[in-house]
């Protein structure tokens, strides 16, 4: 490779090193200084101690908090992954190509409100008295504690992620090589066996990069647990914002936030390599 | 096809001339200087049209308000701003002498406020002074008690803090979010009223944590100020630690069935006090506004403030209130010997005001409430 070739192909790697280094390297970085650092009167001074992370780490409340957080991450991957798939496959393989383009734009225009207000309109449909509820309780059934709990918390991290994941599977889903279930099929296999043994593999990125999303996505939430899950138990989230109402301790509130990047680092990396397994 | 002309006449002239004077107030009400920014960092609701309004066109001013919930917050967002970033700050008043420690504030001159109007109980009110240099001057106050839904409890029923416990309650009895004011009336549920609720030994500390933590299989969930609101509106949470009538009064003007009372073993009262942002160059503006909102127009105004009540600390409030809306003074019981009477339940030594730990740290509270809030 040419002198002149490697700085053509640097000056276009350039505004993306640039962005990646300024807003996420730097800001990471200075995280993780301010870490060690000490709280003296509702100030902050930087200093290296490990008084933060030993106290954090110490905590029975901040496990608690992580492996809640953890499961219901998880949990929300593998729902939406799950509740995904037929739609994705349906608009994949069943669908007209301006049907599939019309059900992409519905699927994104979830995104054109605010999170927050779509939150606040769960907690009308989930509340004892709200419209769910209503129709339940015309079967005779409920009424069920849906707002404030775990379920609520669920609902709305699927209202999050959902549309995310049907768009990434779709994709996936659309550029498998027809060929290749044609081929299943004349060679005796039944629908079953092309899906788990032709479709899922040659899927197999988009379904899990899509399940990366959503456990990203709802690993550092705060809405969700908070305006639907009532708090209760605090997230690692909820605890940030608890942790800095504790006298201005943001040095301890970035020790766990330090735990959810690497934490999340870990996932992603674990992840991404089973997608990309077996490929070149 | 017509032919459009234009011919100035002397008219014409005349007429466009007399309009030109005419709009001229218009002109100059447009051209006038800019108005001169106050930067006020205070609970939502402080620096809305229906406080700020009529001192902002009277005045030639304009707020630009950042709100936060719960002296904490107040504390993170202020540490976070240069000095000179918030001309006026509105904090409870617990907070006050914190500021003060930190330098955020100015002292204040107190022979600028009208004082002797204030009620006794309020003239010298604790953590405004420090010897006799005034750091903060109290705007407005309210009372914590049991709120609760009145289709599901009784008034006397609710005359403890014990009510949180009954069975009609388990899972729908919420919290404020904030440990202060949930702790501390756990605190005056266990007796703890001499010298304050806020100010306990370990031993009492730790009964005070015990008796929380029981109360947990009652706990719907815990809020900021809109989930406070919606959660008793829609009938998700059946009553609420840690408020009152700031939260279920705004609420019952939109027809909610819910209420709040000072129960027997006491209240907590909740105060917010207008400082003067260091090293901010529009102390006299500022000034003025305080004495604004001090005086009886001022008290109406904040008595009826959309976003939440609050109570006057002025006599002159009172009976502004009084002949302004007589049902409001009656609601909120802004009248000399009535039953919710706010004076008379001090004189009873009914009240203790919200106040940080004096034997614990902010800290030990704060790191209790997030144990409890995942027990």
């Amino acid at each position: 490779m040419t002198e002149g070739s490697r700085l053509y192909r640097l000056f276009w790697r350039l505004p993306l090193i640039v962005w990646q280094g300024a807003f996420f390297v730097v800001p990471v970085l200075f995280l993780a200084a301010m870490t060690f650092w000490l709280v003296k009167n509702y100030r902050m001074e930087p200093d290296f101690v490990l008084t933060n992370w030993e106290k954090v780490l110490g905590r029975g409340v901040f496990w608690d908090a992580y492996w809640l957080t953890l499961f219901r991450a998880t949990l929300a991957g593998i729902l939406a992954s799950l509740i995904a798939f037929p739609a994705a496959y349906t608009l994949a393989f069943r669908s007209s190509e301006s049907a599939r383009r019309f059900a992409l734009f519905c699927l994104i225009v979830p995104f054109f409100t605010s999170f927050l207000v779509r939150a606040y309109a769960w907690q009308v449909i989930l509340a004892e008295g709200g419209p769910i509820n209503a129709v339940l309780g015309g079967l005779g059934l409920g009424p069920f504690a849906m707002l404030n709990s775990g379920f609520g918390a669920m609902v709305g991290y699927l209202t999050l992620v959902l549309p995310l994941v049907v768009i990434f599977q779709t994709w996936s889903l659309s550029a498998i090589d027809r060929n290749l279930i044609e081929a299943a099929w004349n060679l005796g296999a039944s629908p079953r066996r092309t899906l788990f043994r032709v479709i899922l593999p040659a899927a197999r990125t988009g379904i899990f990069v899509g399940a990366i999303f959503a456990f990203i996505l709802t690993f550092g939430d705060f809405v969700n647990p908070f305006y639907l899950g009532g708090s209760k138990p605090p997230t690692l989230s909820i605890l940030i914002i608890d942790t800095t109402k504790s006298g201005q301790q943001w040095p301890r509130a970035a020790v766990v936030s330090m735990m959810m990047i690497l934490t999340l680092f870990a996932t992603t990396a674990a992840a991404l390599r089973a997608a990309y397994r077996g490929r070149g | 096809m017509t032919q459009s002309r234009f011919i100035l006449s002397r008219r014409t002239l005349l007429k466009s001339a007399a309009a030109v004077t005419l709009s001229t107030p218009m002109i100059n009400r447009a051209w006038a200087a800019d108005p001169v920014e106050i930067n006020m960092l205070a609970w939502y609701g402080h620096a809305e049209p229906d406080i700020v309004g009529e001192f902002e066109a009277a005045n030639n001013v304009k707020f630009v308000p950042k709100y936060y919930a719960g002296g904490d917050n107040m504390l993170a967002l202020i540490s976070q701003s240069p000095p000179g970033t918030y001309d006026l700050i509105l904090s409870d008043a617990e907070f006050v002498q914190q500021l003060n420690a930190a330098g955020y504030i100015e002292p204040m001159d107190a022979s600028l406020y009208p004082f002797d109007d204030f009620y006794p109980e309020f003239q010298k009110f604790p953590g405004h002074w420090v010897d006799d240099t005034l750091w903060s001057v109290m705007v407005r106050y309210g009372l914590l008690g049991v709120s609760y839904n009145t289709d599901v409890l009784t008034k006397a029923e609710a005359m403890s803090y014990n009510a949180f416990w009954n069975p009609k309650l388990t899972g729908k009895v919420g919290h404020f979010d904030w440990h202060l004011p949930s702790l501390g009336q756990m605190s005056l549920l266990n007796g703890n009223k001499s010298p304050t609720p806020f100010d306990i030994d370990e031993a009492a500390w730790a009964a005070v944590q015990k008796r929380t933590l029981s109360l947990k299989p009652q706990v719907g969930g815990y809020f900021d100020y809109g989930g406070t609101f919606s959660n008793l509106k829609n009938g998700e949470m059946l009553a609420m630690v840690g408020i009152g009538d700031w939260i279920t009064g705004v609420l019952r003007k939109d027809g909610a069935k819910v209420d709040s009372v000072i129960p027997e073993e006491g209240g907590i009262q909740w105060t917010e006090s207008y400082s003067i942002g260091k090293g901010t160059s529009k102390t006299e503006i500022v000034n003025k506004f305080i004495n604004y909102m001090l005086s009886p127009a001022g008290q109406v105004k904040s008595i009826e403030m959309a976003a939440y009540p609050g109570l006057s600390p002025t006599k002159s409030g009172w009976k502004a209130i009084q002949a302004s809306n007589p049902d409001e003074a009656k609601r909120s019981g802004l009248i000399e010997g009535a039953e919710n009477d706010p004076i008379k339940m001090f004189k009873e030594g009914r009240i203790f005001y919200r106040d940080t730990p004096k034997q614990q740290t902010l800290e030990d509270w704060n790191d209790f409430w997030s144990e409890y809030k995942s027990a």
